[in-house]
C-alpha cells in the first residue's frame, strides 16, 4: 500500500489492523526518514537491534517511528563485521540511551553520536562483548561501575549521589545531583542496576511462556505488555483473536490502568504531606486489587492475557460485582478530586513544580500521560484504535501545565474515562469462546504489538523461529524516553521537591534497565 | 472547605483496618535459635528495610500495599526505615541481579546484628516457575548472596503472605 509521509513516498506493509506499518529502509536513508517524520509532527518512540547472522544475514537495526499513519517500524540491515548505522539522537534526542543500550547488548554502533557512554552495562560482561549476539559466552567481571558523570563545578555547587539503594520502597537506580544551596541545577540518572538479560531469557521460549515473561518486563504494566506481546505473536502468526478474548483484554488493560492511578493520586497526596489522601486511594486500590483477585484470581491480572485469547472469563454476577464497584470508586473519587482542589497546601505543593513545558516536551519525545500532561495529544486507544478500542471511542485527557498539578489531573480523568469503558465493555462484551490456538508457521515470522498501556506506549517487537519458539523479542516501556524529561523537569526545583516530581512521572526501572 | 470535607470523609470511611494475620512458620528456611533475649530486645516493634535486588517491580507493589490501611503494620508496631542502619530485617525482592550485588552485601553489612533477612517473591526465593532465574545478568535468589531466614514464595505474594513471612521470621516459636 502506498503512503506519503512528508515528501516521502512509502510502500508499507499493513500489520495489526492497519496501525502499524512495516518498512525496509536502506541504513543511508534512515537520518532522512526520521527528518521527513519529524518534520510532520512524528516521534520516534524505540530503537533496537537483532543480530539475524544465524539467518544468513548481519545484524539489524530497527526503528518505530509514531506518524499520522501510525505506527512505522523501519528495519535496516547492518553488515556482519563492523556494524553501524548513522546516529538519530541529533534528530530525536530520546534516541541517546536506546542507541547507547543497542551498543552494550548488541555492538552496533551509531556512528558519530555525541553520547557513546555505556548504558546498561555495568560489570555484568565485559566491554567488547555483547550478551544479545548468539556466540556471547563471557563471563561477569569483577570490576566496580567507573561510570563518567558530567560534572558541574564553580562555587558553591555540590554533588548529592542517590541511590541505587534508595530510601523508600522503590525501584534501585542512581541519581546525581548538583546542586547549589537547594537549587537543582544538574541531575543526571544512573540505570541498568537491575538488568535481567530479559530479552535474552525469551530467546528458545515457547510462545506461551514468552507471554509470562512479558507480563513481568516491568510488574506494574502486567497486561499492557502481556497484550502487546500477545498482539506480536498473533501478527507474526496471522492468528485472528476470538472477539469475546479482544475485549476482555482491553478490560483488564482499563483495570490495571485504575489500580495504577489510584495508587500514584495516593502518594502524590503523601509525597506533599497529606496521609489522609494516601490512606482514603490505597483503600479504593486495594478494594480493586480484591476484586480482581476474586473475579479473575489474580490481584494483578497476572497471566490472564494468553497468545490467542484469554485464560479467564467473567460471569454474569462478576459483572454486576465489578460494575458496583466501579460506581462506588467513581463517587469516592469525586468527592477525593474535590477535596484534592481545594486544598491549599497540596494545590500549592503541585502548582508549578516539575514543569516541562508542550515545546521541550516535543522536541524531546515526551510521551503516555506525562506527554498528555504536557500537550503531547497522542493516546492510541484514540488515535489508532485497534480492536476493541475502534468501538469505543475513548476520550484523551490532556493538559497544558506540564507540571506535577498537571500530571495528578491527566490521572483524574483517565481513571473517570477508564471506568467508564469498563462499565461500556461489560455492558458490551460478545458472547463466543475465549482462546483459539495461534497458528503454526513453518517459517521465521515476525510481529509487533503496540498498547496504551498506564504509563504510555509499551511495544514488543519479535520473531519467532522456524521451530515455533521465540528467536527475538525486544520489549519497549515509555519510560526510555520519558526518564531524560525528569532530569529537565527538575532543574531549578529545590532538592526536598524531587521524590513529588519522580512519583508525578511513576517511572519504570525495570522496564527500561530489561 | 478542604478541611470540612476532609473530616467528613474520614468520618464516612471508618476503621478499616483488619486484625493481623498468624506467623507462618512453615515459611522459615531453618530452624531458628531464637532467643528470648533478642524478642525482649525488640519488643513489638520491628523495624524493616526494603531491598529490590533485582525485581520486576511487581513484588514493590504488594509491599506498597501493606502499607495500606487495611493491613495497619505500623499498628502492630512493623515499620519501614529509610536506612539499613536503623532495621531490625531485611525485605528482599527479586532475582539478584550482578549490577545489584555489591550493593544487597553491602546493605547487609550495614545492618546492625541481630538481623533477620526475608526473601520474597519467586525470583527473590529461586521457586519452581520462578520467570528470572541465573543467567549472564542475574545471580537467582537472594540466599546465594546472603543468609536468609525465611522465604516467602509467589508472583507477587500477597500483602498478608509477606506480613505471615515478616512474623514468622521474628516469632520465637
Ligand atoms: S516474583 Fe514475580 S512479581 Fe516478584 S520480581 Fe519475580 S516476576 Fe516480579
Amino acid at each position: 500500500m502506498g503512503h506519503r509521509l512528508g515528501d516521502i513516498e512509502l510502500i508499507l506493509t499493513p500489520q495489526a489492523d492497519g496501525a502499524i506499518w512495516r518498512f525496509a529502509l536502506d541504513t543511508e536513508r534512515l537520518p532522512s526518514f526520521a527528518r521527513g517524520i519529524q518534520d510532520e509532527g512524528g516521534q520516534l518512540l524505540a530503537l533496537w537491534g537483532s543480530d539475524d547472522r544465524h539467518l544468513g544475514a548481519g545484524y539489524a537495526v530497527h526503528v518505530a517511528f509514531l506518524s499520522s499513519v501510525g505506527l512505522v517500524w523501519t528495519s535496516s540491515a547492518l553488515p556482519a563485521d563492523n556494524p553501524s548505522y548513522p546516529d538519530l539522537a541529533a534528530i530525536f534526542p530520546q534516541a541517546d540511551r536506546m542507541q547507547r543500550a543497542t551498543f552494550d547488548l548488541l555492538g552496533i554502533r551509531a556512528e558519530d553520536a555525541v553520547d557513546s557512554r555505556k548504558w546498561l552495562r555495568h560489570n555484568a560482561w565485559p566491554e567488547n562483548t555483547y550478551p544479545l549476539r548468539r556466540d556471547f559466552a563471557a563471563e561477569p567481571t569483577r570490576q566496580l561501575d567507573a561510570y563518567p558523570f558530567i560534572r558541574v563545578e564553580g562555587d558553591g555547587v555540590h554533588e548529592i549521589p542517590v541511590g541505587p539503594i534508595h530510601a523508600g520502597t522503590i525501584e534501585p537506580g542512581h541519581f546525581r545531583f548538583s546542586i547549589i544551596g537547594d537549587r537543582i541545577l544538574k541531575l543526571e540518572e544512573r540505570f541498568g542496576y537491575t538488568h535481567k538479560g530479559t530479552e535474552k531469557r525469551f530467546e528458545g521460549l515457547d510462545l506461551a511462556t514468552g507471554a509470562k515473561l512479558a507480563g513481568r518486563v516491568s510488574g506494574d504494566s502486567h497486561s499492557a505488555f502481556a497484550w502487546a506481546y500477545c498482539l506480536a505473536v498473533e501478527t507474526a502468526t496471522a492468528s485472528a483473536v476470538p472477539e469475546r478474548a479482544v475485549w476482555l483484554r482491553a478490560l483488564f488493560l482499563e483495570i490495571e490502568r485504575v489500580a495504577n492511578h489510584l495508587g500514584d493520586l495516593g502518594y502524590l497526596g503523601n509525597d506533599a504531606a497529606l496521609t489522609f489522601g494516601f490512606v482514603q486511594f490505597w483503600r479504593l486500590r486495594e478494594d480493586w486489587l480484591r476484586m480482581s483477585a476474586k473475579l479473575f484470581g489474580h490481584r494483578y491480572l497476572f497471566d490472564c492475557i494468553v497468545p490467542g485469547g484469554v485464560a479467564v472469563d467473567i460471569s454474569e454476577p462478576g459483572k454486576a460485582e465489578l460494575n458496583a464497584l466501579a460506581d462506588r470508586i467513581e463517587a469516592e473519587v469525586h468527592e477525593l478530586k474535590a477535596i484534592y482542589d481545594e486544598h491549599a497546601g497540596l494545590q500549592d505543593r503541585f502548582a508549578n513544580a516539575g514543569i516541562v513545558k508542550p515545546a521541550l516536551a516535543a522536541r524531546l519525545g515526551l510521551t503516555g500521560l506525562a506527554g498528555r500532561a504536557s500537550s503531547q495529544a497522542w493516546d492510541a486507544r484514540a488515535q489508532f484504535p485497534q480492536a476493541p478500542y475502534d468501538q469505543l471511542d475513548v476520550n484523551m485527557g490532556t493538559h497544558r501545565r506540564g507540571d506535577v498539578l498537571a500530571r495528578a489531573e491527566v490521572r483524574f480523568v483517565e481513571i473517570f474515562e477508564s471506568l467508564r469503558l469498563i462499565r461500556e465493555i461489560l455492558g458490551r462484551l460478545p458472547a463466543g469462546v475465549l482462546y483459539a490456538p495461534p497458528t503454526r508457521m513453518d517459517a521465521a515470522c515476525e510481529g509487533m504489538g503496540w498498547v496504551e498501556g498506564w504509563r504510555g506506549p509499551v511495544l514488543v517487537a519479535l520473531r519467532i523461529g522456524a521451530d515455533g519458539c521465540l528467536d527475538r523479542v525486544h520489549p519497549h516501556d515509555p519510560s526510555w524516553q520519558n526518564w531524560p524529561l525528569l532530569e529537565v523537569g527538575t532543574l531549578g526545583n529545590i532538592v526536598p521537591d524531587f521524590p513529588l516530581i519522580n512519583k508525578s512521572f511513576n517511572l519504570s526501572y525495570s522496564g527500561q534497565d530489561l | 472547605m478542604a478541611t470540612h470535607l476532609i473530616l467528613q470523609k474520614i468520618f464516612k470511611t471508618g476503621i478499616v483496618s483488619e486484625p493481623q494475620p498468624a506467623a507462618d512458620l512453615a515459611l522459615r528456611t531453618h530452624e531458628q535459635q531464637l532467643h528470648a533475649e533478642i524478642l525482649k530486645v525488640f519488643g513489638q516493634a520491628l523495624v524493616i528495610r526494603h531491598i529490590d535486588a533485582g525485581s520486576c517491580n511487581g513484588c514493590e507493589l504488594e509491599i506498597h500495599a501493606l502499607g495500606g490501611p487495611y493491613y495497619n503494620i505500623e499498628g502492630i508496631g512493623v515499620k519501614f526505615a529509610a536506612s539499613p542502619r536503623h532495621a531490625d530485617l531485611l525485605l528482599v525482592t527479586g532475582p539478584v541481579s550482578r549490577h545489584l550485588e555489591t550493593a544487597l552485601k553491602r546493605t547487609f553489612d550495614a545492618t546492625p546484628e541481630p538481623k533477620w533477612v526475608v526473601a520474597m517473591g519467586d525470583c527473590g526465593c529461586g521457586a519452581a516457575g520462578a520467570m528470572f532465574g541465573p543467567n549472564y545478568a542475574t545471580i537467582g535468589p537472594v540466599r546465594e548472596v546472603i543468609p536468609v531466614d525465611v522465604e516467602v514464595p509467589g508472583c507477587p505474594p500477597t500483602p498478608t503472605a509477606i506480613l505471615q513471612g515478616i512474623l514468622a521470621a521474628v516469632s520465637g516459636k
